[in-house]
């Protein structure tokens, strides 16, 4: 199955909840739908779902326009970020509710349900009502719920948010394994960049009701083709600068001379913004080759094996991540040496830019 | 300058207690000193929340007394005990202003007014909510409203110490790393104990100085965040600290020699007497295994993890589960892969529980 977003949008109360979202699911493929909250990441569910009907555009399944098809009659499964189940049955008829709805014989329907069960670790749970279980048991309920229905379609909404993490972790595990043996196209939202590179597959990045890109997860890792796509993709936050540049020379917003700036190279004189990741950045003695910033330390968190350095350089709070275990003090003055080739660079516009080759000019 | 003493304190929450699995909380000494800063940390159910009720007067435990310095205040009520409380969800007043909502701790307290305006500045200022003073509460997004509940819970400096539970639960990622670098700098300027509750391990280990382990009941471990990274005392602080955990292999081990899956392993220390018939396993972060070109134990690859900053490989030792760091240099890799074991930070554990060596 092929799930086609053609040009979807929504408006609600006279704004634009959704903006143009044209997207292109693979068969059995595992998608995320990475941004923060409230960038659309519900609403575009809802819309694929056919909870909500957009405003513009079509959906398409395998070709055939399902915009206006009912919930019911599409083969969709979703799961919530808090875990619905019925209170008054118990786990096994909670699993088989799709079931009973869709008519299946007992058979077929006890065959599904204990599958899903095995698959999920829930067999000796079926007899337990909701209430006498953990979120995590209560989410993997809901969860094989979705699994028996066998849809084309599933779509799970932060599934994990409200679970312990080491459990987040066994579960994220396991997920696109469970539903990439269905074959279904897999949608899943998040707000944590970790997750989606955990998960793999293909990431959708999202900023205010718009798709910035869409591509393989370590593709749109690496790669950010606007700003808003790496600002989404980066835990700690994205370090940035405004920057203006004019011929060779580069200077911050506080007028300072930064030297060539590799990423500019042969592009025009203008406003521009830098940006790197927290791993870009060490501390030590200013290097040969590599940008370097004076900056006072405002609090240093050590995570075990690495510490987080958030330091002032003037032109705002930058967070750098040294390995090993480093406890700089508020009000040290360190060098920070940010690594010129992982840096970043967008036009007025958010567009990424790249450096334009000598070679490139001639041509 | 109050410190916080457990003195031999266990809680049951049904019948009367006869052995230790009766307890929910079982039996901890423990002396949180004053102007640390502490996580309790633990999957649900690990009794974390119950400790912090403990000690905030919310649950009063089956056995033993709790001492704010050298009172004991085991039965009193909460708004006897001068502690501050900071929640999951904001709870401030929605029709004060934002500085009346700092003040409110102050005012019943009846600090004179100067004092209350030199005191709401100072955590406004720390907070960045000195723009907002003058605002109401209403209307202010989730997350200046749980910076509020923050301030609120700073904003007395007279109390034996300041509970969070869960308290950034609710923000988003990139706003997390903002409030909690806050938070740390507000500790470091005002001098409380502070105590936070949390099943994130990345908010417990940057935020505190010390973190306690906690599982089943039990406090595992307690120890700064490295001590948890590179010599965790039981198997579960190597599990639960760290993404992915340890890696635990079930070993024979001989001097400063392990058997591992068939394999011969050097360790960094040597243990001589290890008791007969126990469980001994040997424990490794992947961190300290990493894929090699060079020499190593032979595994097969089942499976790379880009995580961005560094790429994990699931490789299968003699058909025991590994977790190996790949190098930046190595750029792929086929179906089997030398692994190498860096000696020095390979742990013993017998029944759980890690034994220290001698130096070989």
């Amino acid at each position: 199955m092929t799930f086609v977003l053609d040009h979807i949008g929504l408006e609600a109360g006279g704004l634009r909840v959704i903006d143009d979202v044209s997207l292109t699911f693979e068969p059995g493929s595992l998608n995320v739908l990475l941004g923060p909250t409230l960038a659309g990441k519900t609403t575009i569910m809802r819309l694929m779902a056919g909870l909500d009907r957009p405003t513009t555009g079509r959906l398409l399944l395998d070709g055939r326009d399902v915009t206006g098809v009912a919930v019911r009659e599409r083969s969709v499964a979703m799961v919530y970020q808090q875990f619905i189940n019925y209170p008054s049955l118990n786990v096994y008829e909670n699993i088989a509710s799709p079931l009973r709805v869709a008519r299946l014989g007992s058979a077929e329907i006890e065959a599904r349900v204990r599958e899903a069960a095995r698959v999920l670790r829930l067999e000796n749970l079926l007899q337990r009502m909701p209430s006498q279980l953990s979120g995590g048991q209560q989410q993997r309920t809901a969860i094989a719920r979705a699994l028996v229905k066998r849809a084309g379609l599933v779509l799970l909404d932060e599934p994990l948010a409200n679970l312990d993490y080491k459990l987040r972790e066994e579960l994220r595990e396991e997920l696109p394994r469970i539903f990439s043996a269905t074959g279904a196209i897999l949608i899943y939202a998040t707000t944590e960049p970790s997750e989606a590179l955990l998960l793999g597959g293909f990431t959708v990045t999202l900023s205010e009701g718009r798709v910035t890109q869409f591509g393989p997860t370590s593709r749109v890792y690496r790669d950010p083709r606007r700003i808003e796509a790496a600002r989404v993709f980066s835990d700690p936050p994205l370090n940035e600068l405004a920057v203006v540049k004019r011929g060779d020379e580069t200077r911050g917003a506080d007028g300072r001379p930064l030297g060539r700036i590799e990423a500019l190279a042969g592009r025009p004189d203008g406003d521009y913004r830098l940006a790197f990741r927290a791993d870009a950045a060490g501390i030590g003695p200013p290097a040969p080759g590599a940008l370097s910033f004076a900056g006072t330390v405002a609090v240093t968190e050590l995570s075990g094996s690495e510490s987080f350095v958030h330091a002032d350089v003037g032109l705002g709070v930058w967070v750098c991540l040294v390995e090993g275990v480093h406890d700089w003090a508020p009000g040290q003055v360190v060098n920070l040496n940010i690594d010129p080739s992982r840096v970043f660079a967008f036009d007025s516009r958010g567009e990424r830019v790249r450096q334009i080759h000598a070679a490139e000019v001639a041509a | 300058m109050t410190s916080i003493t457990l003195d031999h304190i266990a809680h049951a929450y049904y019948g009367k207690p006869r052995e230790d699995s009766d307890y929910q909380l079982k039996p901890l000494n423990h002396v949180w000193e004053h102007g640390l800063a502490y996580a309790l940390l633990g999957p649900s159910g690990c009794g974390k929340t119950t400790l912090l009720n403990i000690i905030s007067g919310l649950v009063i435990p089956s056995v033993g007394r709790l001492l704010f310095g050298e009172r004991d205040v085991t039965h009193l009520p909460t708004e006897q005990r001068n502690i501050a409380q900071v929640f999951q969800f904001p709870v401030i007043y929605d029709t004060m202003t934002v500085a009346e909502n700092l003040a409110f701790p102050l005012k019943n307290r009846r600090l004179p007014k100067p004092v209350i305006e030199k005191r709401v500045a100072e955590i406004a200022e720390m907070l960045d909510l000195t723009a907002d003073l003058g605002r109401r509460a209403r209307g202010l997004t989730a997350d200046a409203k749980q910076k509020i509940s923050l301030g609120r819970g700073l904003v007395r400096s007279d109390v034996s110490a300041v509970l969070f539970d869960e308290p950034l639960t609710v923000i988003d990622p990139a706003l997390k790393w903002e409030l909690r670098s806050k938070l740390k700098r507000v500790h470091r300027a005002l001098d409380l104990l502070m105590i936070y509750v949390t099943h994130d391990q990345i908010e417990a280990l940057t935020f505190a100085d010390k973190v306690v382990v906690m599982n089943d009941g039990r406090a595992v471990q307690i120890g700064t965040p490295a001590e948890l990274f590179y010599r965790p005392e039981h198997t579960f602080v190597g599990y639960f600290i760290g993404s992915p955990g340890m890696n635990f292999l079930p070993a024979e081990v001989e001097g400063a020699r392990a058997r591992v899956a068939g394999f011969d392993l050097a360790l960094g220390a040597a243990y001589p007497d290890l008791p007969k018939g126990r469980s001994v396993q040997v424990g490794v972060r992947p961190e300290f295994v990493s894929a090699t070109a060079g020499p190593g134990l032979p595994a097969q690859v089942r499976r790379v993890a880009d995580l961005g900053r560094k790429r994990l490989a699931y490789v299968s030792l003699a058909g025991h589960p590994l977790v190996a760091t790949l190098p930046n240099e190595m750029e792929s890799v086929g179906d089997s892969v030398n692994v190498a074991i860096d000696a020095v930070n390979t742990h013993v554990y017998v029944d759980d529980i890690r034994v220290a060596g001698r130096a070989p």
